[in-house]
């Protein structure tokens, strides 16, 4: 207890620290994790915001505008912090970034108190998409329960009856369980949901054994992070990869794979997992994106990446669409609204929550022309799919 | 029930138990003979497996990768404990806490800042990859390994600590440290030694680990908590202690994991049972160390007090 406490002082009084301010005529707060494990996804969004801003030019709707990042420390109460900062001390007009649904939960009232937009470019929590949708709020990444209910139709086509289902024991861990629940049509032969925060279980010996012996003809899993990488390795190493294929949602990406194949976990080639983007979907804004993010930082990106660009993007849309004018809330939002961009998914549209309508796809692990390890898309999933929520939102 | 599935598990909650042990054994010691609580215990564990990482990954040999992070964890213990801790053994608890979690602070962005925030993968060689099959039991070579080199370990530490003078020393220390200086033996040399066994064996630990999860920052601060359940259910100083309750501590981690929502299913249904079972497992840990505080509050095989 002692050591939580002392640990969660000083990540404080670090985020306490001021920035100093600049002069560029737009500000836009970007909220994410840059420190701890989840620094990996954090430092993914930023090099992609990164690339926008120059491909942009550092002008949006003929106005000089900055990025002001924030580190979120993988906590909800260091997010809130970091979010009234931006508001209050910054200024800025708009603050987007958060990865996890539990620091955007407690971090969006900092910003719609304030008359502010928010725009979250990847945690996609239900209560924001239903009962507590608020008409500052966007998203340019996707409804939690979305993918996993891509995975249940995805493993009905390929002809699973029996499943068997691990997550993290959290919000996040049992929204994946009950959203695959929702699609898939055979059963369930078991369940786990492992110990997860500051002392999250990473051994799955016990519970591979326990899927193995279940009989299932398919394993599905919803691992984010660290304990991804940790699972496959450690779903090869049973020797599951032949008789257990494994099907996964955010457990298996751009920020995994290169490591994968450093440690030569062939076992994951070919396991497929749902996804609403990936770096080969064919249209020429994501081609453009995905060539000039290699180019620069010689590695594919990841869907974290991919929203991030989107969000920087759809805030362009409305620069130009205003003259670069934000003080006008109600004319901001209109703006976004319209998401007049070329997004990296092709055409996109908002739902009446905010929340973008948009395709899920299946994608597999492949080795490109290269033989790095990146995913292919196979097949679509879902087309123009609504978030179930969406019908609870009254706007 | 499935003999083959309990089997596994059991080989699972011994693989579990012989990693706690390493990281207890030079907790217990540092604490029940120096009196000293050290957190960057963990970080010991932490940088054993990112040394290891590195070399082996720059020699392409696990085996040479065992041995620079041997050596590494061992010279930087000597570094650390010559600096830092040698000035906290006069010292309160609460400034060794303090000193000890500053030093993992330090130790966790220096990693942050040599390796990058994502971690390292350790590549194994090709026959460690595969499983070691034996009539219908299929358990990942690796892990056979884990448990063979540990158990040899522990071997090594009982032989160390029984039958040699300096095993003597050691377990003289534990019980009574002031009667040792005052025979005329050199304290601080026994103490930095142990402190440098602790470290290397936490950092045997780390990189045993690695190659099934991965070398991450903070790793060792997740199971450095579970480390002082371990020594304080076996009794503080006592390597004997730290055995049993670590591989008690597997046992009842992996079992719980394991047959909990069987078990629970049996009398409730099966999705309260889903729901109660992974939270009645992650506590069961600490209701044995309470049961044990209360029936034994020097712990199982508290060391002799004269």
């Amino acid at each position: 207890m002692k050591t939580t406490f002392l640990i969660s002082a000083a990540i404080a009084s670090c985020a306490a620290m001021p920035i100093l301010a600049t002069a560029a005529d737009l500000k836009i707060g970007f909220v994410t994790t840059l420190t701890t494990g989840g620094a990996v996804i954090g430092n993914d969004m930023r090099d992609a915001v990164n690339l926008a801003v120059e491909q942009l030019d550092s002008t949006m709707g003929g106005k000089s505008f900055e990025i002001i990042f924030e580190d979120d420390g993988f906590k909800p109460e260091i997010g809130k912090q970091a979010t009234e900062k931006l508001v209050k001390e910054d200024n800025v007009d708009i603050v987007t970034g958060y990865i996890w649904s539990n620091v955007l939960m407690a971090s969006y009232k900092s910003v719609t108190r304030a008359n502010k937009i928010i725009i979250s470019a990847n945690a996609g929590p239900s209560a924001i998409a239903g009962k507590l949708c608020h008409e500052n709020f966007f998203s340019t990444s996707w409804q939690n329960d979305q993918t996993p209910m891509a995975m249940g139709e995805l493993l009905n086509a390929r002809g699973v009856e029996s499943l068997y289902m691990m997550a993290p024991n959290y919000a996040a861990g049992k929204d994946m369980v009950s959203g695959v629940e929702r699609t898939f049509k055979g059963e369930f032969v078991g369940k786990d949901l492992t110990k997860w925060g500051a002392d999250a279980q990473l051994d799955f010996s016990a519970e591979l054994a326990k899927a193995k012996a279940s009989g299932a003809d398919g394993l599905a899993v919803f691992y984010p992070g660290k304990a991804g990488g940790a699972f496959i390795k450690q779903y090869q190493q049973a020797g599951l990869s032949d008789i257990l294929p494994l099907y996964t949602i955010f457990t298996v990406d751009s920020l995994s794979l290169p490591k994968l194949q450093e440690a030569k976990m062939d076992g994951i080639l070919g396991s497929e997992m749902s996804m609403f983007w990936g770096p080969d979907l064919d249209n020429p804004s994501n081609q453009q994106f995905v060539e000039a993010f290699k180019e620069k930082y010689d590695r594919y990106p990841s869907h974290y990446a991919a929203q991030s660009y989107d969000a920087i993007n759809l805030i362009a849309s409305a620069a130009n669409a205003l003259d670069g004018d934000f003080s006008d809330t109600e004319k901001l939002r209109d703006a976004l609204m319209k998401a007049e961009f070329d997004s990296v998914r092709g055409d996109f549209e908002f739902g009446n929550n905010h929340m973008p309508i948009q395709n899920f796809y299946a994608r597999k692990v492949v080795a490109d022309d290269n033989g790095d390890w990146t995913t292919s898309i196979t097949k679509t999933v879902f087309e123009s799919h609504q978030d179930v929520y969406a019908a609870d939102c009254k706007l | 029930m499935d003999w083959v599935l309990v089997l596994t598990q059991a080989l699972n909650g011994l693989q579990l138990g012989i990693l706690l042990f390493l990281l207890s054994a030079g907790l217990t010691l540092t604490f029940g003979i120096m009196d000293l609580i050290n957190l960057a215990h963990a970080s010991f564990f932490m940088l054993g497996a990112f040394f290891c990482a590195s070399a082996t990954l720059y020699f392409d040999s696990f085996l040479i990768g065992i041995v620079c992070a041997v050596l590494g964890t061992a010279l930087l213990a000597f570094v650390v404990e010559k600096s830092v801790i040698s000035h906290l053994y006069v010292r309160d608890h609460l400034d060794q806490l303090l000193a000890t979690f500053g030093l993992i602070l330090i130790a966790d962005t220096g990693v942050h800042l040599i390796w990058g925030p994502a971690g390292l993968a350790i590549p194994l060689p090709e026959p460690l990859q595969g499983q070691v099959r034996v009539g219908e039991l299929v358990v990942p070579a690796y892990r056979l390994l884990i448990i063979g080199v540990g158990l040899f370990i522990a071997a090594s530490l009982y032989w160390l600590v029984n039958k040699t003078r300096a095993g003597m020393l050691i377990r003289a220390g534990a019980s009574n440290r002031q009667m040792l200086s005052t025979l005329g033996i050199n304290v601080q040399l026994l103490f930095t030694s142990v402190f440098i066994l602790g470290a290397v064996l936490a950092g045997l630990g780390g990189l045993l680990i690695a190659p099934i999860t991965e070398a991450s920052i903070g790793m060792g601060n997740d199971i450095i908590i579970t480390a002082f359940v371990v020594i304080i259910i076996g009794g503080i100083g006592s390597i004997k202690g730290a055995f049993v309750a670590a591989l008690l501590i597997g046992f009842i981690d992996t079992f719980g994991r394991a047959f909990l929502d069987s078990i629970f299913a049996l009398f409730m249904s099966v999705d309260a049972a889903e729901t109660a079972a992974p939270a009645v497992s992650a506590i069961l840990v600490y209701l044995l160390m309470a049961l044990v505080l209360v029936w034994r509050p020097q712990g199982l095989f508290p060391p002799k007090l004269r």
